[in-house]
């Protein structure tokens, strides 16, 4: 008997926060659990890492390559993307090809696809879409400490006293450090958490201080926080002469915010709130500033970073137990994506272009044939330049950006005028590889071996404890194959170990200390001691080491080694509201969805938290705009719109709207709200500004709503509202539309396959003239589909008829409540009628009988009335009191 | 218990309209009367609606005997069954039956029932053309059958399917013969009525539809029935089952004022104050009714009064159709037409044999069609009579009541993200 090991140590794909998983496989099952060693968690899991099990399903997967539809041999598809790739560099250039990958790689296979566009095509054309998530995190350090250095650790979390959350629903987007933070917070409650958002979410449960604050304003806050911290004497001076340059200029720079009444009126906040906080961060000493999407996502968003760590370090709060600017990433190695220089703006091991010594550096390690000399195209600049002609091909590894770009509805007739369009991912279909000319199977998670860094700089494995499905390979090797096959040498790797002992070679290689990026004590370690590699932060320079903090003593990364200030001139979103586009759309996460849903929409548990895209929106502006709980509202931007159900409530401030980013077109018809998003970026981080795009709202003019649970997946017509969620053994499709149908009975056929058909049979209910409908369809007895249509949103409950998909068998219960949308009363089936004239059933005159020792027909008459009209019952009767009488 | 001042009751007629009222009428005032009963067949009281089941081998006589001769003798009923009342003596107040019984009256109860309507077509008398009305057309059907295959059914109403139905079962090829498009036009919609004719066909019974029978032909016994466009069916015995007619020749003969049925008003009582009628022989307010239901409203109203308790009044019967033909229960009421300003709700489960419509008017419930799932069609039928607004209950009103009656019937849940 083959032994099966009892289970395998990885990490969770998800979020930054990079916790352990344990996956035990059993046969065709699949148990997941938090790994209790893991020092991310601890054993803790989030509802996504609980449900991992529920995704990893072969339905959807993508699992042979294809060229324009037809599938080929990895040997015709490799040679038409190498040929593709190079005859396009020798035609137009290295810059005309482009690589956009994803912080969903490992970091393998992110430093291998950075090494051939960077170091040999010769372009710096490889972004990511951490672009999208953390970019300015990476300026904001980088021009405070001369490196990306995230300096804390999730353990500060727990020490600090001041914890001040800002633009991170926690709770939602890193549920797990959220579940360290309550934990700390009960044993220390004294400790402090102030939730600086736009939004009452979900992360405002443990909050001491919410500020709702105005979209954008954040460097505005943080600038005032500066003078308040000056004019109150609460300054670290020590610190700032020892250890920084370029107070003075900030100061400068934030002393036209020192009057709090102004800086409330500008940010919409209260005067006594914003007090409130700046007392708490001027008095506490231990404090951090938590940051994510909020932050970055925003065209100031490297200035805010900058101002966060301003504060910092003006009290000296770096490098410390409990304190620190702290930018957490939303994916699961985004870090490691910096780590390798994943983004168009950084070279390699924290290196950077503009450092001649550097390019010279990583060029003779690589032993580079054709080293880019410049930054390349950040995302949306590289996707401009497609539409612009200039890149000419392009390989989109693990990403959306059909779905999660800006102004996304440009993407599909820009990626159609672009020559050659390789798609490398897990998924069959996504609105991005309904795009491409090439498509080529990857691996993904529980296949794949490999290195992830979390957020907290914690260098993790991922292992695999799956083979790899059909023709399906891991990205390293396809990448490492069509370099070779464009004829590069340096590609030739055995083993994501090899890969990885590069990396760490690479970050040690001439670096005495000079560059915060060092691995070298990982670089000479065995293939076995990589398999069995146990969670360690960086700088690990010589074996063992593990590094919780940096700059402890200042040492800070810049050329003479002091942190630098960074003066803030805030400015406002760069496109305003007007009187067209009158209110501010935000976008974010949900809970229990990862971006684009392709692995989390296939969990029935997790689709069930939400089940569709919405917009949350004040009631007061829903008064306004005419809107209704539960019904759909169109919410159009200058670039694109998107329909979505409405959601109202008062955690949303008036003038604000949030629409969530998960909805893709292969979930929903008109829900991509990336379509919507303004696609202006920071000039620095070039990240988008996600948070703030001027938007109108107005409710869907719908003629009718309905929904389809099926137990086969259907597809709707584009022309209505339809939103699709997982359910156990079911497909649930929330409908809507504007036009009028004529005939639902015919509708509903036309979208269910004919073979389905013809093996069930069809019941429905119709009321016309009020709009109703409803259909089921039952295959052998068992549940096949209901449709339930109506005028407005006041439908049934979905709850039951979604229950009757796991019964092997419609009972008479059941079906005579199917279209009721829910069981009988008490669900108490009266079964056969047996007295037609006054409706009584067998089960009930059998319970009579029983209950009240009825002998004769003249009794149950009495009882029941059964058999006292026409009396054609009175011998049935007779013959269930004869089998069922107590009497003797 | 002989008192001396009894008055003297006679019922003429041995049925079920009949015998309820005796029933009630015992019920009030057991010792008013000395009772006597004519009854033309040679039984007690029997259910005619059971004869069905009978003649589908799925009961026996025995069965559906309702009042057998103990019940009578108990009750002190002089019954003469197989005596036919042929003359009412009005002025002599008495009775004069087939045999020369004479029976004399204070008060004459007049339940003669309904004959069954024959076809005015030539060869309607030869032999093997029967009707279907009692135990006598049942006993020939059976016998029939032993000897011959082929049977047609002429009357693709209610009688003439369950003829069909028990004729199948008896072993024979089985043809109905319906003059209109659908088969029990009044009581079903064409879509119920169509469901029928499937079901029926699927059990192996053939239909002429708009088939109008012109001739029935045979030398010593019927062979064939021609229809006027030409069709002809092959036929060992017709079975005319195409309606019925009250039998009201006695009555007539006695001078009672008659039009379809004997004429009474709302205390069931003819023209002559010591004369009362009820069941299919009576017609009240333009009304003959053959269904059990208003003969039974009748029985009670007429009881009373014959107790002399004065107090009841029958105000005619709105009428709903509870059915069962072979298996299949059917249900109609009131106006299920449709039409100009009125709404249908339909429920189709074609597969279970289910199918319901719901006919609304100004917000009112004015017809239902049930098939095959009738168990709500008393409910239905209450809110028909009750004539009041149905709008709240109108999303789960097709499901029934415990389904459109619940608490929370219409507070539905509209699942917003």
């Amino acid at each position: 008997m083959k032994s099966v090991p009892d289970s395998v140590k990885t990490t969770c794909p998800y979020c930054g926060v990079g916790c352990g998983v344990l996956a035990s496989v059993d046969g065709d099952d699949l148990r997941v659990q938090g790994d209790k060693e893991h020092p991310s968690n601890f054993g803790r899991l989030c509802s996504k890492g609980s449900a991992l099990a529920e995704t990893v399903d072969l339905d959807g997967r993508l699992l042979n390559p294809s060229i324009d539809g037809r599938d080929v041999t990895w040997d015709v598809a490799l040679e038409k993307v190498a040929s593709g790739l190079s005859q396009t560099i020798e035609k137009y250039g290295p810059n005309a090809v482009a690589f956009y990958v994803s912080g969903q790689l490992l970091t393998e296979d992110y430093y291998v696809a950075n090494k051939l566009m960077k170091g040999f095509i010769g372009s710096a054309n490889i972004d990511t879409n951490s672009r999208l998530c953390m970019s300015s995190a990476v300026v904001g350090y980088k021009r405070a400490f001369g490196a990306d250095s995230v300096p804390c650790s999730y353990e500060d979390l727990e020490q600090t006293d001041l914890l001040v959350l800002t633009g991170s629903n926690t709770a939602w987007c890193h549920p797990i450090l959220f579940q360290r933070i309550i934990a700390a917070k009960e044993q220390r409650p004294n400790m402090k958490v102030v939730v600086i958002d736009p939004r009452r979410t979900s992360s405002c449960d443990i909050a001491d201080l919410h500020l709702p604050i105005k979209p954008g304003y954040d460097t505005t806050l943080f600038n005032g926080l500066l003078s308040y911290l000056s004019r109150f004497e609460k300054l670290n001076s020590e610190y700032i002469e020892r250890y920084t340059d370029g107070f003075e200029q900030a100061l400068e720079a934030a002393s036209h915010y020192s009057d709090i009444e102004v800086i409330a009126q500008d940010c919409g906040l209260d005067v006594s709130d914003v007090e409130c906080f700046y007392q708490w961060f001027a008095q506490t000493e231990k404090a951090i500033t938590f940051y994510s999407q909020g932050v970055n996502q925003s065209t100031s968003g490297s200035d805010k970073c900058n101002s966060i760590i301003n504060v910092h370090l003006a009290t000296g709060r770096v490098g410390k137990v409990g304190s620190g600017p702290f930018s957490i990433t939303g994916q699961p190695n985004a870090m490691g994506g910096r780590e390798v220089g994943g983004l168009a703006n950084q070279m390699a091991a924290h290196m950077d272009f503009a450092n001649e010594a550097d390019r010279d550096r990583v060029a003779r390690f690589w032993k580079a044939q054709n080293m880019a000399t410049e930054n390349g195209l950040k995302a949306v600049e590289l996707f401009d330049a497609i539409e612009a002609g200039k890149v000419k091909a392009v390989w989109i590894m693990a990403t959306n950006p059909m779905v999660s770009l800006p102004n996304a509805d440009r993407m599909r007739e820009l990626l159609k005028s672009c020559d050659l369009v390789v798609v490398s991912d897990c998924m069959a279909r996504t609105d991005t590889t309904e795009c491409a000319d090439i498509l080529l199977p990857a691996t993904t998670w529980g296949e794949k071996e490999g290195m992830v860094t979390n957020s907290e700089r914690r260098i993790s494995r991922q292992r695999a404890f799956r083979s790899k499905p059909g023709q399906a390979r891991h990205d390293w090797e396809i990448v490492c194959d069509v370099a070779q096959r464009m004829g590069f040498e340096g590609f030739n790797y055995d083993s994501p170990a090899a890969i990885f002992r590069e990396h760490a070679a690479l970050s040690s290689f001439e670096n005495h200390g000079q560059r915060d990026f060092d691995l070298g004590g990982m670089a000479d370690m065995s293939d076995s001691e990589y398999q069995a590699w146990v969670p360690a932060q960086w700088p690990i320079s010589t074996r063992g080491m593990s590094t919780p903090r940096l700059f402890e003593e200042g040492q800070f990364f810049t050329a003479n080694r002091r942190a630098q200030f960074v003066p803030i001139h805030p400015a406002p979103p760069i496109h305003a509201t007007d009187d067209r586009y009158p209110l501010i759309l935000n976008t974010g996460r949900v809970r229990d969805q990862w971006h684009t849903m392709t692995r989390t929409g296939k969990s029935p548990r997790l689709s069930a938290h939400i089940l569709e895209s919405f917009v949350q929106v004040h009631s007061k502006d829903a008064e306004g705009y005419g809107l209704e709980e539960g019904g759909l509202a169109k919410v159009t931007s200058r670039w694109g719109e998107v329909v979505v159900r409405v959601s109202i409530t008062d955690d949303q401030q008036r003038g604000c709207l949030f629409v969530p980013i998960h909805w893709s077109d292969q979930f929903a018809h008109r829900a991509r709200v990336g379509a919507v998003v303004n696609p202006v970026v920071d000039p620095l981080s070039g990240q988008p500004e996600f948070k703030h795009t001027p938007v109108d709202i107005k409710p869907y003019p719908a003629r009718w709503y309905g929904f389809v649970l099926s137990h086969n997946e259907l597809d709707f017509d584009r022309s209505h509202y339809a939103s699709k969620a997982r359910g156990r053994q079911f497909w649930r499709y929330e409908l809507a539309g504007d036009e009028a149908v004529n005939g639902w009975l015919d509708w509903i056929q036309s979208v269910v396959p004919r073979a389905t058909q013809d093996e069930g049979d069809w019941l429905y209910y119709e009321d016309r003239n009020t709009g109703r409908f409803r259909a089921g369809l039952v295959v052998d007895q068992r549940l096949s589909l209901v449709c339930f249509i109506a005028p407005s949103v006041d439908l049934p409950s979905r709850s039951w008829l979604a229950q009757l998909f796991a019964e092997p068998e419609l009972d008479s219960v059941m079906r005579r409540g199917l279209l009721a949308g829910r069981p009988a009363q008490g669900g108490f089936d009266g079964g056969e009628t047996i007295c037609s004239c006054f409706g009584v059933g067998e089960n009930t005159i059998i319970d009579a009988i029983k209950e009240q020792s009825l002998c004769t027909p003249e009794a149950v008459g009495q009882c029941l009335k059964a058999g006292t009209n026409c009396g054609s019952c009175v011998p049935e009767l007779r013959k269930l009191i004869d089998a069922h009488s107590h009497s003797e | 218990m002989q008192g001396a001042a009894r008055k003297k009751l006679v019922m003429v007629g041995n049925g079920m309209a009949g015998v309820r009222t005796l029933e009630e009428l015992l019920a009030l005032a057991p010792d008013q009367y000395d009772i006597t009963v004519f009854g033309a067949e040679p039984y007690g009281n029997y259910n005619r609606i059971m004869l069905s089941p009978v003649l589908a081998n799925e009961m026996t006589i025995d069965d559906i005997i309702t009042h057998d001769f103990d019940w009578y003798r108990e009750r002190g009923i002089r019954l003469l069954a197989g005596r036919t009342v042929v003359e009412i003596d009005r002025h002599r107040q008495r009775v004069i039956a087939d045999d020369g019984t004479v029976v004399e009256y204070d008060r004459l109860l007049m339940a003669t029932g309904s004959t069954p309507f024959i076809l005015p077509v030539p060869g309607n008398d030869l032999e093997g053309v029967i009707s279907y009305r009692d135990i006598h057309d049942v006993n020939t059907m059976m016998e029939t059958a032993q000897r011959f295959k082929k049977a047609v059914v002429i009357g693709g109403g209610l009688l003439g399917l369950e003829a069909a139905n028990g004729l199948k079962n008896q072993g024979m090829d089985v043809t109905v013969v319906h003059i209109s498009k659908t088969l029990m036009e009044r009581q079903l919609d064409a879509v119920a009525g169509g469901l029928l004719q499937t079901y029926l066909e699927d059990q192996g019974i053939q239909f002429a539809m708009e088939a109008f029978t012109a001739e029935i032909k045979g030398r010593d016994r019927v062979e064939t029935v021609c229809f006027k466009d030409g069709r002809e069916v092959e036929a060992d015995l017709v079975v005319m089952a195409a309606g019925i007619v009250p039998n009201v020749a006695v009555a007539k003969q006695a001078g009672l004022p008659c039009e379809r049925g004997v004429l009474v008003n709302d205390t069931l009582q003819t023209y002559d104050p010591k004369i009362y009628a009820v069941g299919e022989c009576a017609q009240h307010r333009g009304i003959a009714y053959g269904l059990v239901a208003p003969l039974f409203d009748q029985g009670k109203v007429c009881a009373n009064h014959l107790a002399e308790h004065g107090i009841a009044r029958y105000e005619g019967t709105v009428l709903s159709t509870k059915l069962k033909v072979t298996g299949v229960k059917l249900f109609s009421a009131g106006d299920f037409s449709g039409g100009d300003g009125c709404d249908e709700l339909i429920y189709k489960d074609i597969s279970q044999g289910v199918y319901k419509k719901l006919v609304i008017k100004d917000d009112r419930l004015v017809g239902a069609v049930l098939y095959g799932d009738t168990q709500d069609g008393p409910w239905y039928f209450e809110l028909i009579q009750s004539a009041g607004s149905v709008a709240s209950l109108r999303q789960d009103l097709i499901f029934g009541r415990e389904f459109a009656q619940e608490e929370n019937a219409t507070e539905n849940i509209a699942e917003a993200a």
